[in-house]
């Protein structure tokens, strides 16, 4: 299990980060903005509410804001970012032949509790998301960078809720011991 | 001076373009970086891989550098670039939340993204999971609303907290995470030794 990164040819980490932080940069510079992706999702997710119970969109003041009437909620520029990262991911993976279908999990554990453990930390991770007004990238990345108090509260305390349950769930992820 | 209203620029179509260059380009970091593998990131938390920590803290110090010097040098409008306004409670009450989705679904938002477009199952579920997860605050929102609004300070950054001219922070961060990278390292050769 060790050296699982280097055996699949990922860059280093450094290179990694230095580019993502100049890209961070580089939107900011030119955008205004950082970067994103749950809120992206979010709208995503409201445009499919919108389509099944439109009328309910429009009594529910949270989601009325970027659905109600008229309002299209694709009409946003995270929603094109979402797109846009699906497509570089779908490249970079494509380039090194890491387009295929499969389940990451780890090696304790059956592809069928691993989805299960998947889309219950999927939940978990959208409410948070919208609770602390962000993801990884919107509020720890973009805030993170900009130096804004909440931002780094909101980082530790990601950093905190995981490695605060790790050895709990350790099943999960580890070899056996 | 930067930023750009990139609206009045290219109009609607061409702002949309240019957001998914941006995409695209953070899709390909990120798959590049091994973070479309959620055993890559969960280990972050077992200390056996550090890819999360390191990727993230570099990119946060790279761009912090370039948005402090860019805007001494007169090249960027800080005032005009958007910070995030402070909610602290509800910020750090969905930090831990998060915290816990990401150890126990190995993902978050955007790395969950990258999964999917490699076809990933795992990411797939994951993502289904934030989309069920985002509706469901949608919905409860109204019933929160006043912690939701708990502890707002506003666009509050780091050095009016600490009352420090923002170099002498920026230097700080820089330390604070080369600082982070070497004690990690140093933890986790003491935990799976000397190999990788």
């Amino acid at each position: 299990m060790n050296g699982l990164a280097e055996k699949v040819k990922y860059w280093n980490p450094y290179l990694g980060g230095a580019l993502l932080g100049l890209l961070l940069f580089l939107s900011f510079f030119v955008t205004s903005h950082g970067l994103g992706a749950s809120g992206g999702v979010h709208r995503i997710a409201v445009a499919i509410e919108d389509l099944v119970i439109p009328e309910h969109v429009d009594k529910t003041p949270y989601i009325a804001r970027m659905a109600g009437g008229d309002r299209d909620p694709l009409a946003h520029w995270l929603v094109w970012e979402v797109a846009g990262i699906m497509l570089g991911g779908f490249v970079s993976g494509l380039l090194r032949g890491r387009v295929k279908v499969q389940t990451y999990r780890g090696p304790q554990i059956t592809p069928r509790t691993r989805w299960a453990f998947a889309f219950i930390g999927g939940a978990l991770m959208g409410y948070g998301a919208r609770l602390a007004r962000g993801c990884t990238s919107g509020q720890a990345l973009s805030g993170g960078a900009v130096m804004s108090v909440g931002s780094w509260a909101f980082m530790f305390a990601v950093f905190a809720g995981g490695y605060g349950l790790a050895w709990f769930v350790r099943r999960l992820w580890q070899p056996e011991a | 001076m930067a930023p750009f209203d990139l609206v009045a620029l290219f109009g609607t179509t061409g702002s949309y373009l240019v957001y998914i260059a941006i995409g695209f380009a953070f899709g390909f970091i990120l798959e590049s970086s091994g973070f479309g593998d959620s055993r890559l990131l969960a280990a972050q938390f077992y200390f056996r891989e550090l890819r999360v920590l390191k990727v993230m803290f570099s990119a946060i110090v790279v761009a912090m550098i370039l948005i402090f010097w860019s805007t001494a040098l007169g090249l960027l409008d800080y005032d005009e670039i958007w910070v995030k306004p402070t909610y602290l409670w509800p910020g750090i009450a969905g930090g831990l939340i998060m915290g816990v989705g990401f150890i126990l679904g190995g993902y978050c938002p955007g790395t969950s993204l990258v999964s999917v477009a490699t076809l990933k199952l795992d990411g797939a579920f994951f993502l289904l999971g934030i989309i069920v997860g985002v509706i469901l605050f949608g919905e409860t929102a109204g019933l929160i609303n006043t912690f939701w609004n708990s502890g707002y300070l506003g666009i509050f950054t780091l050095p009016e907290l600490l009352h420090l001219e923002t170099g002498v922070v920026v230097l700080l961060v820089t330390c604070l995470a080369l600082a982070m990278f070497a004690g990690f390292e140093w933890l986790r050769r003491k935990i799976y030794g000397k190999a990788q």
